[in-house]
């Protein structure tokens, strides 16, 4: 066996790069300051889901008036990634319409899954901070819990 | 409990040789040397136990019971002498009073089932405790949805002990079986098992134990506990996935009908219907993972070669090192006792979610666990969401320790912490 594994390990570890881009002070800004984390009364929209393996629970309310989000909240609790996706998602989602909101869904999905002119698409706003979850894959469900709430809430409406 | 012996705890266990015996150490994970702190989840395992498996299937494998031929009688031999080292491990009255199942999951399913379902009616009452891994909480509603059978459960304190004046309290009502853990997996607590055994007994009840997070680390004597029913798993202490055991009474057993119906469990069968084999193959219906229990004896086997009395020393030493360490992090909290515990540490840091922490270690190679480790009521009572679990075992080191303090620093400084 090696020195190294017996008594540990090198003092000297080089944390990886990716770890500061998945960690963005966007993301850090949105888990401790959320945007849009209220429930909203007259929600016409509202549903929550879990996912059972790390707890996370996201509750995602929209108000919807002639086909287009007049308003949009969120609760629930979670990790950085799940609560920054929540905040950044309602944020990003404002005043668009159903069809828009089902676009804004497909182009995250393919920036989580690693495509790169996704990762650049200005109508992503601030969403684009989370482009890195796409090299940390267990993540991914995390990320994609509020979207899923919306893609339920909104697949009738559009389909 | 060798809690007191920590000063020769170093002498006792050659670790450098403990390590060598754990192929999987040797690895790296992201570049870095796997710190494995997942125990509680699943141990790794020696070469003698991967060993052991390959040895069976090259050389001796065959299906068990049928003796038509060598290779049968040899893998007979083989599971029924794995039996016969891990029921004397236990400190069981005969090997026919252990049962091999999958893990101690099966193991409590097939007493609520098949104890559970021929024993418990409207209104008999299963005292259960807030700190149940959910494998010893769902059968048990599976159960009462069945049979009108009520469950009531044990209070936990504040540092995560169980409340004996409840469980007094409890026990007042038309008690038929108490189910408690050993050890708890989410906190580290060793419950005062042979108390609560007496307790139930004195109540009229059966107490059932689950062993799961006990029997990696501790000397257990079934027949010392006085518990009608152990259960454990082979995997969290150094024995392959798939298998473990439930140990009762032979009495207990033989009045228990069968759990599932097959080969291996039968008597004579015929088409009207069939009587069944003696305990314990009354209860192993169909093939069993022979490959299992041969790994699970060699497993029993290493663990007795060390001296279970010098691996509790050691994992003691280690832990209260890492318990000192963890405290001196400002904003770290860890659940559960300061004594009467395992190296299982729950805890959360500041604001950093457990899944966050997890994903920042895992990038320095350290390997814990993050959620409500089966623990969802519990984490519920103690008010907690999610929490970061690092739990040690015997290959466990203090420079290991060393390397999850770092690991916290880099995760406070990548999500800004005032420190």
């Amino acid at each position: 066996m090696d020195e190294t594994s017996q008594n540990g390990r090198p003092i000297d570890r080089s944390v990886p790069s990716s770890l500061y881009q998945l960690f963005q002070e966007v993301i850090l800004d949105h888990y401790r300051r959320p945007r849009n984390k209220s429930p909203i009364e007259d929600a016409t929209h509202r549903i929550t889901l879990n996912n059972p393996l790390c707890g996370d629970v996201v509750e995602v309310v929209l108000v919807v008036e002639n086909d287009r989000i007049a308003n949009v909240g969120f609760g629930g609790k979670g990790c950085s990634i799940s609560m920054a996706s929540a905040s950044m998602m309602t944020h990003q989602l404002m005043g668009k319409t159903l069809a828009e909101a089902t676009e804004l869904t497909s182009r995250f999905t393919e920036m989580l899954h690693g495509d790169p002119d996704a990762a650049e698409d200005e109508t992503l706003g601030d969403l684009r901070a989370l482009a890195g979850v796409s090299k940390f894959p267990v993540r991914i469900k995390c990320a994609l819990l509020c979207w899923n709430c919306l893609d339920e809430l909104i697949e009738p409406e559009s389909a | 409990m060798a809690r007191s012996r920590l000063v020769s705890a170093e002498a006792e266990l050659d670790i450098g040789r403990v390590r060598a015996d754990f192929p999987i150490l040797e690895r790296t994970v992201h570049g870095q040397p796997l710190v494995y702190l997942d125990n509680a989840a699943s141990s790794q395992k020696p070469a003698v136990v991967i060993d052991a498996v390959r040895d069976y299937y090259q050389t001796h494998h065959s299906n068990v019971h049928r003796g038509a031929h060598a290779l049968s009688v040899e893998a007979t031999d083989a599971y029924e002498a794995a039996r016969g080292a891990v029921a004397s491990h236990m400190g069981a009255g005969s090997p026919s009073e252990l049962v091999f199942v999958r893990g101690a999951t099966e193991a409590l399913n097939l007493v609520a089932t098949a104890w559970g379902g021929a024993n418990l009616g409207p209104g008999d009452r299963v005292v259960l405790t807030k700190m149940e891994h959910h494998s010893n909480l769902v059968p048990w509603q599976l159960l009462a949805a069945r049979t009108g059978a009520e469950l009531s459960f044990i209070d936990v304190t504040p540092d995560g002990e169980l409340d004996l004046d409840d469980y007094r309290r409890l026990l007042r009502h038309r008690t038929k079986l108490v189910g408690v853990t050993h050890v708890s997996n989410g906190l580290g607590t060793i419950n005062p098992v042979e108390e609560i055994v007496r307790l139930a007994h004195d109540a009229g009840a059966l107490c059932l134990v689950d062993g799961a997070q006990a029997m990696p680390h501790m000397t257990v004597d079934v027949q010392a506990i006085g518990c009608d029913f152990y259960a454990f798993s082979g995997h969290k202490m150094c024995g392959p996935t798939g298998i473990g055991g439930l140990w009762s009474r032979r009495e207990i057993l033989d009045d228990m009908p069968p759990y599932q119906g097959g080969g291996e469990m039968i008597s004579e069968v015929r088409l009207e219907g069939s009587t069944w084999a003696d305990v314990p193959q009354k209860f192993e219906a169909g093939t069993p993972n022979v490959a299992g229990a041969v790994g699970l004896g060699a497993a029993v086997g290493y663990l007795q070669g060390l001296g279970i009395e010098a691996i509790e020393a050691w994992e003691d030493y280690v832990s209260q090192y890492a318990r000192r360490r963890l405290d001196e992090v400002v904003g770290l909290r860890v659940y559960g006792p300061r004594t009467g515990r395992t190296g299982v540490f729950s805890f959360t840091y500041a604001d950093i979610h457990a899944h966050d922490l997890a994903t920042i270690l895992d990038q320095q190679g350290i390997a814990i666990r993050a959620g409500h480790h089966c623990n969802q009521p519990l984490m519920d009572h103690l008010g907690v969401d999610a929490t970061a679990r690092a739990s040690f075992y015997l290959y466990n080191t203090p420079a290991e320790v060393d390397a999850l303090i770092e690991g916290l620093q880099i995760a406070a400084s990548i999500f800004r912490l005032d420190t």
